[in-house]
């Protein structure tokens, strides 16, 4: 059975952007039928779904300018931004934290009610901590209600419908309990889908323990590739400090302004500063590698109120369980440090810069399709970048649907997607979704972790091949399995992605994000661009260049000496 | 002899309400793991996914829940 719907925008992921998308489509026109939906369920859905700890990128008058802001974020990128989408950030930044913090979202204050804000970064200060931020999903879900988004969960979107002239004319989904097909017709699609969380495999070898919230498997990287749209930046892989095995973060902007720091073996600083960037990442992975090895988040100098605060904020927000994990291990942070690790790779660029292209209206190349959120190319984005964001794209879309008809649907698309979704459930005999997975993931890591080599790379690429055959015998029994079948090849067209952009930028970038030992230099005369990918016309992946837009400002040499220059020297550090 | 194994979600029969038509845990986990257990009406941890993120935990009505963090990391 078919289930068809005609919206007029349709939001695609309902974690942290979408909401804000759809409640700003909604609010931009209240005429327009706005549909969220969403693979779990709103209410505790994408990689907010416990709360959040902090802002990491507050742009708050007083602390930061834009103009400040984008500098910084164009060094820690290593000057492959479009400035333009940073500005849109930074400059709606402030706009934001006053709208959620009306809605009822709790930033921290100081005694006058002002924003408390810390300072992380190595130039800028930009974090604002969040001690009661478990609530956000519920301010966003009362927003919802109230704006009359109509919201439809446990739906798995597949593929975005296009018409005959190559505009959005939908998406196609299932419903993972049931297995109902949906075609849900609409001018606008907003994707909202979250990062490839599942790309790599987590050092433990669990699945399901990934640093990002596992139900995003790169959804919406592998629909708006074939939908034809440019993704970009794909080859500045996401990579985190993390506690080790629990794959959390660790939290050094939460413990950092508090005293606590990044350390090595020996309980040393090795860093300048904990803000995660690529050359941060570097350093991380050399020092996890070496002799004073590994990392460890150290506290344990800290008096015992100061202890107290962290694990209340900590344990309270984002990861909760974190509390329950150290407890296991024994592990007291009055006493101990705590070892860290690296995470498995993966696409995201609220971390670093994985994304689907998008411009400073958050449209992308596809007429009717926006992007917002961890999936939408605006380096170092964060959660504050995805509501800022969310609420681009929600404007956008509502102001192309006055100007937009609905569009034809193409009963040959549907009837083919139909056809590939259900087939895992028609076959008598064949692979488990969970281990063609962990074959892919496992892959992943033997072929694409930084450092990266072009040989490894390019076997990576042939089994990958052999994997795409395998999909054609994978299994299930249930609606359930049938999503974990689907998410294998989203999957899978993420590590094609990030297999043939790395291999496309031949030097070395953005540190461990993109090492490359067989071209170790950055190479600025033929490299300062972006790396484009896109489904050509003949249906086979194809690589170029995009020029940088110019600079509207230019970073200062002493702030590209900072990032290039994070290690601790070693007279500087006391015995 | 019939043994059981220890998923990371473990439901307290006794103040579960799912039988009584409550479904809080099952609709908010994000990997959808959680079902009603046809034997007893219970919510029951039904795929081996967990990512030990809580709400079904934070969300029950009647703090029914507890979740562990799987072994494969603990």
């Amino acid at each position: 059975m078919t289930q068809v719907t005609t919206v007029d925008v349709l939001v695609i992921g309902g974690g942290t952007a979408g909401p804000m998308a759809a409640i700003k489509a909604r609010q931009k026109n209240p005429n327009l039928k706005v549909m969220l939906l969403e693979k779990a369920n709103v209410k505790r859905s994408g990689a907010i779904s416990m709360g959040m700890d902090g802002l990491n990128n507050a742009v708050i008058p007083g602390y930061a300018t834009p103009e400040q802001y984008v500098r910084e974020i164009t060094v820690a990128n290593d000057g492959i931004v479009n400035q333009k989408t940073l500005f849109a950030y930074a400059n709606n930044s402030y706009a934001m934290i006053e709208e959620l913090d009306s809605w009822g979202v709790k930033f921290e204050k100081d005694e006058n009610g002002d924003y408390a804000v810390r300072k992380v970064h190595h130039v800028g200060t930009y974090v604002l901590p969040m001690p009661e931020g478990h609530d956000v999903k519920k301010v966003l879900y009362r927003k919802l209600k109230q704006n009359r988004v109509i919201i439809t969960n446990r739906l798995v979107a597949t593929r975005i419908l296009l018409d005959g002239e190559g505009k959005v004319a939908g998406a196609l989904s299932f419903d993972c309990r049931s297995g109902e097909y949906n075609v849900i017709r609409a001018k606008a699609v907003i994707l909202s889908t979250g990062a490839a969380g599942r790309l790599g495999l987590p050092a433990s070898g669990y699945l399901f323990g990934t640093y990002e919230n596992p139900t995003n498997a790169g959804d919406g990287y592998s629909m708006a590739y074939h939908a034809g749209a440019e993704l970009s930046g794909i080859e500045c892989f996401q990579i985190n400090p993390l506690i080790k095995d629990y794959n959390g973060p660790a939290c050094a902007y939460v413990t950092g302004p508090m005293g606590g720091y990044t350390a090595n073996a020996k309980g040393e600083r090795f860093i300048e500063s904990d803000y995660w960037s690529g050359q941060m990442m570097q350093e991380f992975y050399e020092e996890l590698a070496g002799g004073k090895g590994p990392v460890f988040l150290k506290v344990n100098h800290l008096a015992e109120e100061t202890i107290t605060n962290i694990e209340t904020i900590l344990h309270g927000n984002e990861r909760p369980s974190r509390g329950r994990f150290h407890e296991g291990r024994g592990t007291d942070y009055r006493k101990d440090m705590v070892e860290m690790h690296i995470s498995e790779i993966g696409l995201c660029s609220g971390h670093s810069a994985s994304g689907v292209w998008v411009n400073e209206r958050a449209e992308t190349t596809v007429p009717g399709l926006y992007a917002a959120g961890d999936l939408a190319c605006v380096p170092h984005n964060y959660m504050l970048g995805a509501f800022v964001y969310g609420r681009l794209a929600g404007e956008s879309a509502a102001e192309y649907c006055a100007a937009t008809q609905l569009g034809e649907v193409d009963e040959v698309q549907v009837e083919a997607e139909r056809q590939r979704i259900f087939a895992p459930l028609a076959r008598e005999h064949g692979l488990p979704p969970s281990q063609v997975e962990y074959k892919l993931r496992r892959l992943v890591n033997d072929y694409l972790q930084p450092p990266k080599v072009t040989k490894r790379m390019e076997i990576g690429l042939a089994r990958f091949e052999e994997i795409r055959a395998d999909i054609q015998n994978i299994v299930a029994s249930n609606p359930h399995e049938l999503m974990r079948a689907a998410e294998v090849r989203f999957i899978l067209d993420c590590a094609e992605m990030a297999a043939r952009a790395s291999l496309f930028r031949t030097e070395s970038r953005w540190g461990l994000y993109h090492q490359r030992q067989d071209y170790p230099e950055q190479v600025n005369d033929e490299w300062r661009v972006h790396v484009q990918v896109k489904k050509g016309a003949d249906g086979r992946m194809t690589l170029f260049k995009r020029a940088l837009e110019p600079y509207l400002v230019e970073p200062q040499e002493a702030e590209k000496f900072i990032y290039q220059h994070l290690r601790i020297r070693p007279e500087t550090v006391p015995e | 002899m019939t043994h059981t194994i220890d998923f990371p979600v473990k439901v307290n029969l006794e103040s579960c309400i799912a039988d009584k038509g409550c479904t809080v845990c099952i609709d908010v986990c994000p990997l959808d793991v959680l079902a009603i257990d046809p034997a007893t009406g219970k919510a029951t941890m039904k795929y081996d996914e967990c990512w030990y993120c809580l709400p079904c935990e934070k969300d029950c009505p009647t703090q029914a829940i507890r979740v562990d963090i799987p072994y494969l990391l603990r």
